[in-house]
């Protein structure tokens, strides 16, 4: 729900402070809080209130979480005297212009259960934490919410930044709205609507964010959580009839397949045969046989589905031919227009940024000759003195796009190049160890399936994300006989997830050396 | 120029008598000193303060019609310094800073002011930059008035009140011939509220008066004998002219019935929270009516003792509300006291925590700890109680979810890339000693860049590092300071101190044409025209006049390459002396605000224009988030993808990209990946570039087709 609220607002006894309002805005550097702050007294006095308002501007505010301080109450003639800071337990109204700084306003105590009206936008603004961490560091939203409905008197919370977006606003006009039509001021919309007005700029624009966020605040109607689109497991497919049959065909070897792994099953197959060709696909069904094999109904054959996941992502490694193929496709040119919000007839220069070394030379070549190279050092470094270095390429223009398409054309030559044969023997040695431990421990050989999510990246990054894969494999001989070791190689993976240079991981190691 | 115009504030600033001024408590303060005929202002920008500057450097045709000079110094030291004219002249002059940081760079010339002591009104006004929100170490001002011999006015934080505090700050000054010091903290220079204005006043002896005609009084020289005379005119002449003063003009208020036999004793600047709290508890209505005594010490320096003895009168305790630490205040209170053989009790320090901010939840603890105790029958029973009700259950774990938003580098930051190479050069070379100097690159300590040791004070990030000069260390330090640190003091106490002791080190100067922490003013090497100050001097210059051989000079610091490869080389090139690398890029904050509406109307009027922005191919990027460990730009983020198939978040680029380069700079120097792209939108453009497009186009449809037609393909989503 939009808005979540108590029955009833105790009264609070002996506090002179009653016929004041108290409203504390907290936002990302940055967004606007300054002049949603200024619409809020301007509004106050537009009603016959005296307001005040204060913040802590400076360069604490670049970035980061900033916080504005408004007081008001009817004009009687007399000045009051108001206090230029929030109280714990002492806010009616408190707007936090992002999901993760209504956490933090609860957490200072802003936001009480006998009096705050809390207006928050549900959207996120990723801390740098959040983003810096090799796996997902995303904060626990629900998480937030939950605490936001429990700690608040009314809650009013949906995504006012999309609001605000797609009137071509700035959320400060959306707050605004919510603010109106949470009804927690005794002002009246036009009121509001006519200090958006006399403030000037972007008048229309932030009228229309005001508008829709007002009547969501007023009605409490449902976010309409977009459905996960979860991508059609049956793809919409086109192509050469022989080809279209070949899929057909491969698709029903699918529903041959306990119904627990169809879906995820569907979806390899499709990232396998799009990856490289219908052959292919053919290789991953037969490596998921050999998963279903060693698994069973009891458990639900959670051993295949991950295998269906892994195979997948396993079988279709990033080489210079997939990020050529990628980035040449008729779907990418469609998506760029649409993420850069240009139409199609639009003129658009494209830029892409390579830097390859001899080590993705080396993998691009037929295998022999790869390997001849790779071991002969002198030789190798003569040719990485030459090609390793940065390459813009305009795809835009033909000669870059005809470079690209050039490299995608060795696709159908891929298996006997020198990468392909590493990431088989790869794979395959990973496979068979989950296989072989699946049987006598099937938790363990679940996560060694799950283990290949420390595989990404490319150049350094990719080394250094196989080394840490290596580490944590590392540990299975000495989890094997025991019961729990599936989720003892469960902590090492999430720990190697944690940072960069795997300390995280040393950590773990070291504990799971002294088991 | 700065990152904003001041046009609507500069209209303020001519408001006359009886007219309603609304705005900050920083604009009041500049508002009052044109009223009260200030003759010069001077200044160093920084928070709170700089909208004092940066206002005035606006208003130049006000302070030309009235004839007052105005200039933004070179340091707090040199505005300190200026207050010189009003130690022969009978002018009223001022000066504004950061304080303590600024009263630590001024106290100098502070301290030689306050010898002499001056004929013309002198007012220090100081931005007191504590607690929530500032971004110094936590000190108070309190201890250089004390030291020096400069009152220090501490009013209550609401416009009247400030406003008059300037008023009195000068005839205080001169009525004493004493520099006063007008503290204001941060909420109180932003505050918003009125007061009626007064006409502007044209001082009654201007600067070009004061020129043509020269004075001199040896008497007023800090140099024996005058400066042992000094000493005595302090305690003798001044003190009791300034005490007379506060006296007479009762600077110093009291509050309500003096009925009770408790009181409190508080500092003006913090009479709203003291009343918030007693309002809370019921005993003072919203108007400021209170059943608890108050002495409203809107004078911190010096303290009245008989106005102070005859409030203890009768009480059986006071309360001190005195922020920070040490408690001067309440030392010297409790020696009153003593000397005077009172048996009042003297409470501060105790039931208020001695460090620390006093937040509302603070002062209404300390209050009502110190009423419980003596004087339990004017605590309502609400107010009796121990303490409000814990924070709700809700929050509980909420620590360990909600993330830390520490300040960082704003989108397109052009010193983003500075420290992305240095990381790679550590990354290459192994980690280093880094000195880091205050300014927006002080950013760099947090993540995801983390680097930088140090802090030692503004300019002296590389004089911090100077001890790091050893022949016999494999490598060298590297240090950091910015364009504005280096003009502040900089290139002596760094530069020169470098060139002079021989230092080894790598020095890098970051330029991004503004004093951009501070708001953006203009320096000497700003690259922008100023009407009425001298730009444009390259650091470089000023750099190999101070002596330095090895400067490298880099125009673009996106070039994370370029960038790399010259702080690899400055660390292993076997020249010695200090090497100097200026990394020069204009402040995106502040060319934003210069070009958008530049190109806006470009794009309006049919003009060419190409818009940059970046994009990242999501299939690409298998999210493993190093590009973000190299940047930490608010517009990359990541999100997760609707695909079972994919466990990580793939980074993402938001509309607000302003298309600085780095991402893509940073993916080739670092030889991360290939999922960046530069889009160059290119809005209104010419007949033949639309036609070249289409054909383009065609062809590069023909080869998408050929080869998708033979293929499957399979639909987006």
């Amino acid at each position: 729900m939009d808005v979540h609220m108590r029955a009833e607002l105790p009264v609070r006894a002996g506090d002179a402070t009653r016929s004041i309002i108290k409203i504390a805005v907290l936002a990302v550097g940055g967004q606007g809080g300054g002049v949603l702050t200024d619409w809020i007294v301007a509004v106050a006095e537009r009603n016959g209130y005296r307001a005040q308002s204060t913040s802590v501007a400076g360069v604490a505010q670049r970035t980061g979480a900033t916080i504005y301080y408004v007081e008001m109450t009817p004009d009687t003639g007399r000045a009051p005297i108001f206090s230029l800071s929030p109280s714990q337990g002492d806010v009616d109204i408190l707007i936090a212009a992002e999901m993760m700084e209504a956490g933090r306003a609860i957490m200072r105590g802003f936001v009480t259960p006998d009096r705050t009206t809390l207006v928050a936008s549900s959207h996120r603004v990723l801390a740098v934490s959040e983003k810096i961490m090799p796996g997902d560091g995303q904060a626990d939203r629900p998480r937030v919410r939950k605490a936001a409905e429990d700690a608040s008197y009314k809650l009013v919370c949906f995504d006012m930044e999309k609001i605000a977006v797609d009137a071509g606003s700035v959320i400060s006009s959306s707050l605004f709205g919510a603010l109106a039509g949470s009804g927690a001021l005794p002002f009246a919309r036009e009121s509001y609507e006519e200090t958006i007005r006399a403030s000037g700029r972007g008048v229309e624009a932030s009228l229309r964010a005001f508008g829709v966020s007002y009547e969501r605040a007023l009605t409490g109607e449902r976010e309409r959580e977009p459905v996960p689109v979860t991508a059609d497991a049956s793809p919409s497919v086109a192509g050469p009839d022989r080809m279209l049959r070949e899929w057909t065909a491969l698709m029903s070897r699918v529903e041959t397949l306990p119904e627990a792994i169809r879906d995820m099953a569907r979806r390899g197959l499709k990232k396998v045969v799009d990856y490289q060709d219908l052959a292919y696909g053919s290789l991953y069904l037969d490596r998921l046989d050999q998963a279903v094999a060693v698994d069973d109904a009891v458990h639900d054959y959670g051993f295949s589905v991950e295998a269906a996941k892994y195979l997948a992502n396993a079988m279709v490694y990033d080489d210079i031919i997939r990020v050529a193929d990628l980035k040449t496709r008729t779907s990418r040119q469609g998506r760029l227009r649409r993420e850069q919000g240009v139409k199609d007839n639009a003129v658009i220069q494209v830029t892409e940024y390579f830097h390859p070394r001899m080590e993705e030379i080396c993998g691009t070549l037929p295998a022999p000759l790869g390997r001849y190279v790779e071991a002969r050092p002198k030789l190798f470094d003569f040719f990485d003195r030459r090609i390793n270095k940065g390459r813009r390429i305009r795809t835009d223009s033909l000669r870059g796009y005809l470079m690209l398409w050039t490299m995608a054309a060795l696709r159908p030559w891929r298996r006997s190049l020198l990468r392909h044969n590493v990431e088989e023997a790869h794979l395959e040695a990973w496979f068979k160890e989950a296989r072989e431990h699946a049987r006598g421990n099937y938790r363990l050989g679940v996560e060694i399936l799950k283990c290949r999510r420390l595989i990404k990246g490319y150049s350094d990054t990719h080394a250094r994300a196989q080394s840490k894969f290596f580490r944590v494999m590392g540990a299975v001989p000495l989890l094997a006989p025991r019961e729990d070791g599936g989720e003892w190689l469960r902590r090492l993976r999430e720990a190697a997830l944690l940072d960069e240079e795997g300390k995280a991981l040393d950590g773990a190691l070291k504990t799971v050396a002294t088991l | 120029m700065a990152e904003r115009s001041f046009a609507s504030e500069v209209k303020k600033l001519r408001m006359g008598e009886g007219e309603t001024f609304h705005g900050e408590g920083i604009l009041a303060i500049t508002k009052a000193l044109l009223e009260n005929g200030v003759g010069y202002v001077g200044g160093y920008q920084g928070a709170p303060i700089s909208h004092l500057m940066d206002v005035l450097a606006d208003a130049q045709e006000i302070l030309g019609e009235l004839g007052v000079h105005f200039e933004a110094s070179a340091s707090e030291a040199t505005a300190a310094a200026m207050l010189a004219a009003s130690v022969h002249y009978p002018i009223r002059g001022a000066v504004t800073f950061k304080s303590t940081v600024g009263t630590n760079v001024a106290s100098d010339a502070l301290a030689n002011l306050a010898s002499g002591g001056v004929t013309g009104g002198a007012l220090v006004i100081v931005g007191e930059d504590y607690g929530e929100g500032s971004s110094i170490m936590q000190e108070r001002s309190h201890a250089f008035a004390m030291k020096s011999q400069i009152w220090l006015l501490d009013p209550r934080p609401n416009l009247p009140s400030i406003v008059d505090a300037v008023r009195h700050g000068f005839e205080m000054s001169e009525a004493s011939n004493t520099p006063v010091m007008l503290q204001v903290r941060i909420r109180c220079c932003h505050v918003h509220g009125a007061f009626t204005a007064k006409d502007n006043r044209r001082p009654e002896m201007t600067v070009a008066d004061a020129l043509d005609n020269p004075r001199r009084d040896t008497a007023r020289i800090v140099l024996p004998p005058a400066s042992f005379l000094h000493e005595h005119e302090k305690i003798n002449k001044r003190l009791p002219a300034a005490l007379d003063y506060i006296r007479r003009n009762r600077l110093n208020e009291m509050f309500g019935t003096q009925e009770a036999d408790v009181g409190i004793v508080l500092q003006g600047g913090m009479y709203n929270s003291v009343m918030r709290s007693l309002q809370r508890l019921g005993l003072a209505d919203i108007y400021g009516e209170t059943q608890v005594p108050l002495y409203v010490l809107n004078v911190t320096y010096p303290l009245v003792n008989d106005e102070f003895l005859a409030f203890c009168e009768g009480k059986k305790a006071v309360l001190v509300v005195e922020e920070g630490q040490p408690d001067y205040i309440e030392q010297a209170l409790g020696s009153m006291l003593y000397k005077a053989g009172r048996t009042t009790r003297l409470v501060g320090k105790g039931p208020l925590p001695m460090a620390g901010e006093y937040t509302g939840q603070v002062m209404t603890d300390g209050i009502r700890a110190f009423l419980a105790d003596h004087a339990s029958e004017l605590l309502p029973s609400r107010g009796r109680a121990p303490n409000l009700p814990p924070l709700p259950q809700a929050a509980a774990g909420l620590g360990d979810v909600v993330p830390a938003r520490p300040p960082g580098f704003c989108t397109g930051c052009p010193e983003r890339p500075i420290f992305a190479a240095t990381k790679l050069v550590e990354n290459e070379l192994g980690r280093h000693h880094i000195a880091s100097d205050i300014g927006c690159h002080l950013f760099s300590i947090m993540p995801p860049f983390e680097l930088g040791a140090t802090t030692m004070g503004y300019g002296l990030g590389p004089a911090s590092a100077s001890a790091f000069n050893s022949k016999s260390a494999r490598r060298r330090s590297i240090s950091f300071v910015g364009d504005g640190g280096f003009w502040h003091n900089g290139l002596t106490s760094s530069i020169g101190n470098a060139v002079f002791n021989g230092n080894d080190g790598v020095i890098v100067i970051v330029d991004n044409y503004y004093s951009a922490a501070t708001g953006g003013q203009d320096i000497l090497s700003s690259r922008a025209d100023n009407k009425t100050k001298s730009t444009k001097h390259p650091i470089a210059d000023a750099v190999r006049g101070m002596g330095v051989k090895w400067v490298r000079q880099l125009d673009r610091t996106y070039d994370v390459g370029k960038m790399r490869d010259t702080l690899k080389e400055a660390l292993t090139t076997s020249e010695r002396g200090p090497k100097v690398i200026v990394a020069s890029s204009e402040c995106m904050l502040n060319r934003q605000r210069r070009e958008k509406p530049v190109i806006a109307s470009a794009m309006k009027s049919g003009k060419r224009v190409v818009k940059p922005r970046f994009g990242v191919d999501e299939d690409v990027c298998t999210g493993d988030h190093a590009c973000i460990r190299l940047s930490g730009c608010p517009s990359l983020s990541v999100k997760k993808l609707d695909d079972p198939l994919r466990d990580d978040p793939v980074a993402s680029i938001d509309q607000s990209c302003v298309g600085c380069g780095n991402c893509g700079e940073v993916a080739d120097a670092a030889v991360l990946c290939p999922s960046f792209y530069r889009a160059d939108v290119v809005h209104n453009p010419s007949g033949f570039e639309r036609f070249a497009a289409r054909l383009r186009k065609r062809v590069i449809g023909f080869l998408q087709h050929r080869r998708e037609s033979r293929r499957l393909t399979f639909a987006e989503g």
